[in-house]
């Protein structure tokens, strides 16, 4: 356990004075020395009281920093109902995609937000500094069931025995394929979700077409090196130990594994030829990959069906679930969670707004504004894939499985969705996460880019991730040693 | 009276100066508060492990040690370094040469100087996307004008080999800058003496090696200084392209610049001190090169008014 209480202490005003002149003259020190930082400013205060009573009558105003309320009727529905709850207490919102720099100016500057929407794997890193508090009071007092909410995506936003935000989406992953183009191969989808590399092999080498030394169709995309986790995962390796402290980025698995998936490129002429040509495609329109049948199948976040239904509903899809080599459904869970910056000044209408947002009726509040929305646009709902496993079920039984708009393949497209999420697995916490994601993905970048071996380079990785995390964790643990002792 | 007209001198004199350093006070103090102890402190800063929220933590001289033993220091400081010694010769000769040309437009000179220059008004990240667009290997606009002749382009963007050169040649996007600088100077070297070196007999090539670099050598000389300095200090097209917006998660080692790596360490890791250490350590590199930039130029710059010999 990292933290004697449920809250951490607040810095004595001394360290957070020499600590916001330090903040202050590195940054700008950094800007004049080479021209590129921010400025900061620490003052870390001390932090609101650790109950939260429900229903207890809340005032002031709720700063939130890196979530857009407006983006679409999901957000908006929900926000709405959430600002509802912490009444008379008012929102002020920051929006946009959560900026680290800023957070973590703000905090330094001891002028924290009360609540942050932020991606999951970041939270290790910021509890590791003490920069959020853990929520378990919160979640006692407003009685967040968490039964309600996916392990893995639980156990991300958990760290050192404490809870630290509430998971909101889940992104997962399926197989996408062109049906037109495997049927003109002699394939289906079974050769292509990944659970016998041999057939993805073939099936690329079937499906690739060079006009010269370019590529001019991409038989399958192994979507390296974002994806190198759910590949490994599907080979039976972890990259990093359950307690988060141990890097396997070198196990002879995770080798394996990007041998097989940088070899699908190399099958194609090189992965920067391959990725040359992704790149000049139209992701986001009408001419996306598939549309425009340049692409056989890759794995793919599932958010993607729906902008294909959205810019190309004629393309000629096929869908399945990504499988494991033992030809189990696997998906690699990641998103956003809601956490309560430690020096937040409104922490009770922070965890108050958190319950609200990320409980199962307001998903289902949302689910209907979506719904609505998708009928007026003669589109079809293609579901909300949320960590919130009993709203994801509440909202499938409600509104997708009745659904007479939805269409195959799309149908398929959002069965295969739901099957993933409810196979969903993740990267534990860890107080080094930037540095571990980096080594590995640097790692498998000098392999794609042709400078290491995938043997040499992951072990290169491995050192530098594994000296990260020890770094991290020792750190953490002085740092608690002190503050025992203190 | 002397002694009564010396003292009202030095009175005035001393009123003087105070009033300009009055006047010009509130730059001292934003120098001495925003950059000199910040620079000063910074060197504290790299002798302690700082992560932002936590006080520094002492650790002496260990931030420069593991400068020497992290590899991608060295591999950061080799990428910024090949990416200076091409960037700013080219950068220099093509402005020279469009320079030379804007002189022959006469007329036109005011339109085409705004012209060169309009590039510049273009933000960084933007350039950085821009790079991904025209250079893509696949159906990028540089490609295109290549194959044109006959030219099979290569990937720019994602073969190691052609990356630095890519971003060399994109950082022409920005040379209208140094064509108006050196226009400027072209205009005020002394007709008589291309008069003079033509009575003389002198070819054009002969009049530009004697007359017109030696005349701006000195404007040369400054933009040899603050492109290598700027280059150097190299960070946001190449960030943008290859480690921010433009790629999620890839990228490419031959990219790494020296400052991106140092943006990394600090507000990625979150490794201020050893942030700092390595902002120091360029610092005394650009301080060293400049230096021998100075040595050198000191014996081919010419100044007007200076004894010829």
């Amino acid at each position: 356990m990292y933290f004697k209480d449920s809250c951490p202490p607040p810095l004595e005003p001394g360290l957070a004075r020499r600590s916001r002149t330090a903040v202050a003259v590195a940054a700008a020190a950094s800007v004049l020395l080479v021209g590129c930082a921010t400025g900061t400013q620490p003052n870390v205060t001390a932090q609101g009281p650790d109950q939260f009573p429900a229903g207890a009558e809340l005032s002031g105003v709720l700063n939130i920093m890196g979530y857009n309320a407006d983006a679409d009727e999901v957000a908006r529905t929900r926000a709405d109902l959430a600002g509802k709850a912490i009444a008379p207490a008012t929102v002020k919102a920051v929006e946009g995609e959560l900026d680290v720099q800023q957070f973590l100016s703000a905090v330094a500057a001891g002028d924290a937000p009360d609540l942050i929407y932020a991606n999951r794997d970041q939270l290790g890193t910021f509890a590791a500094r003490k920069a959020i508090m853990p929520i378990d009071t919160c979640i006692t007092g407003e009685t967040i069931s968490l039964d309600d909410f996916r392990k893995p995506a639980l156990d991300q936003v958990t760290f050192g025995g404490h809870i630290y935000g509430i998971p909101e989406f889940n992104q997962v992953q399926i197989v996408m394929a062109n049906r037109t183009l495997l049927e003109k191969a002699g394939l289906d989808t079974s050769d292509v979700d990944g659970s016998d590399w041999g057939k993805v092999t073939e099936a690329n080498k079937k499906l690739a077409q060079q006009k010269g030394s370019k590529p001019s169709v991409i038989g399958f995309d192994s979507k390296l090196p974002e994806f190198l986790p759910l590949w490994a995962k599907a080979n039976g390796a972890d990259m990093i130990s359950a307690d988060g402290k141990t890097a396997r980025i070198d196990d002879p698995k995770v080798v394996a594994t990007l041998e097989f998936g940088v070899g699908i490129y190399t099958d194609q002429g090189g992965f920067g030829s391959v990725k040359a040509f992704r790149d000049s495609a139209d992701f986001f329109g009408k001419g996306n990959q598939f549309a425009t049948g340049v692409l056989g199948a890759m794995p793919m976040e599932q958010w993607y069906v729906n902008i294909l239904n959205d810019v190309s509903p004629q393309a000629p899809m096929a869908f399945d679930t990504f499988k494991t080599t033992s030809g189990q459904p696997l998906s690699f869970g990641s998103g956003s969670a809601w956490a309560i910056p430690s020096a937040g000044k409104n922490p009770q209408a922070a965890c108050r707004y958190i319950k609200t947002i990320t409980e199962t009726a307001s998903w289902m509040a949302a689910a209907e504004a979506r719904a609505t929305a998708r009928q007026k646009e003669k589109k079809p709902f293609t579901g909300l894939f949320t960590a919130n496993q009993n709203a994801d079920e509440q909202i499938k039984a409600k509104y997708v499985d009745s659904s007479t708009a939805l269409e195959s393949p799309w149908k398929e497209a959002v069965q295969a969705s739901y099957e993933a999420n409810e196979a969903s697995f993740s990267l534990p916490a860890n107080p080094a996460d930037a540095q571990f994601k980096q080594a590995w993905l640097d790692g498998v970048n000098r392999v794609l880019n042709g400078k290491a071996s995938p043997a040499e380079s992951m072990a290169t990785a491995q050192k530098e991730a594994q000296a990260a995390l020890d770094k991290a964790w020792s750190t953490l643990e002085k740092a608690d040693a002190d503050g025992s002792a203190g | 009276m002397d002694t009564a007209r010396t003292y009202r001198l030095r009175k005035r004199n001393r009123r003087q100066t105070r009033n300009a350093l009055l006047f010009i006070s509130p730059w001292i103090l934003g120098f001495l508060v925003f950059t000199l102890w910040p620079i000063l402190y910074s060197g504290y800063l790299s002798l302690t492990d700082y992560d932002v929220l936590n006080d520094p933590n002492f650790v002496g001289l260990e931030n420069y040690r593991q400068l020497g033993q992290d590899p991608r220091v060295m591999l950061s400081l080799r990428n910024t370094m090949f990416y200076a010694a091409l960037s700013v010769p080219l950068h220099i000769g093509i402005a020279l040469l469009l320079a030379m040309l804007l002189m022959r437009a006469r007329r036109a000179t005011g339109f085409f100087r705004t012209v060169f220059y309009l590039p510049n008004m273009t933000p960084p990240v933007a350039v950085g996307i821009l790079l991904l667009l025209l250079f893509n290997g696949h159906n990028g606009l540089v490609n295109a004008v290549l194959g044109f002749v006959g030219i099979p382009g290569p990937d720019w963007t994602t073969d190691s080999t052609w990356i630095k050169p890519g971003l060399v040649l994109m950082s022409l996007w920005t040379l209208g800058g140094s064509t108006i600088i050196l226009l400027a100077a072209l205009n005020n070297v002394p007709r008589d003496l291309y008069d003079a070196a033509l009575v003389d007999g002198a070819g054009p090539l002969r009049r530009f090696t004697s007359v017109t670099v030696p005349m701006i050598s000195g404007t040369l000389f400054f933009l040899v200084i603050v492109n290598t300095i700027a280059a150097l200090q190299s960070f946001t097209e190449a960030y943008t392209a290859y480690f921010g917006a433009g790629n999620g998660t890839y990228s490419n080692d031959a990219a790494l610049f020296y400052v991106i790596y140092l943006f990394r360490q600090a507000f990625e890791y979150l490794n201020m001190g050893f942030a700092s250490a390595m902002a120091w350590l360029l610092f005394a590199i650009i301080m060293v090169i400049t230096a021998i930039q100075y040595v050198v130029g000191r014996k081919l710059v010419f100044y007007e008014g200076e004894d010829g010999g």
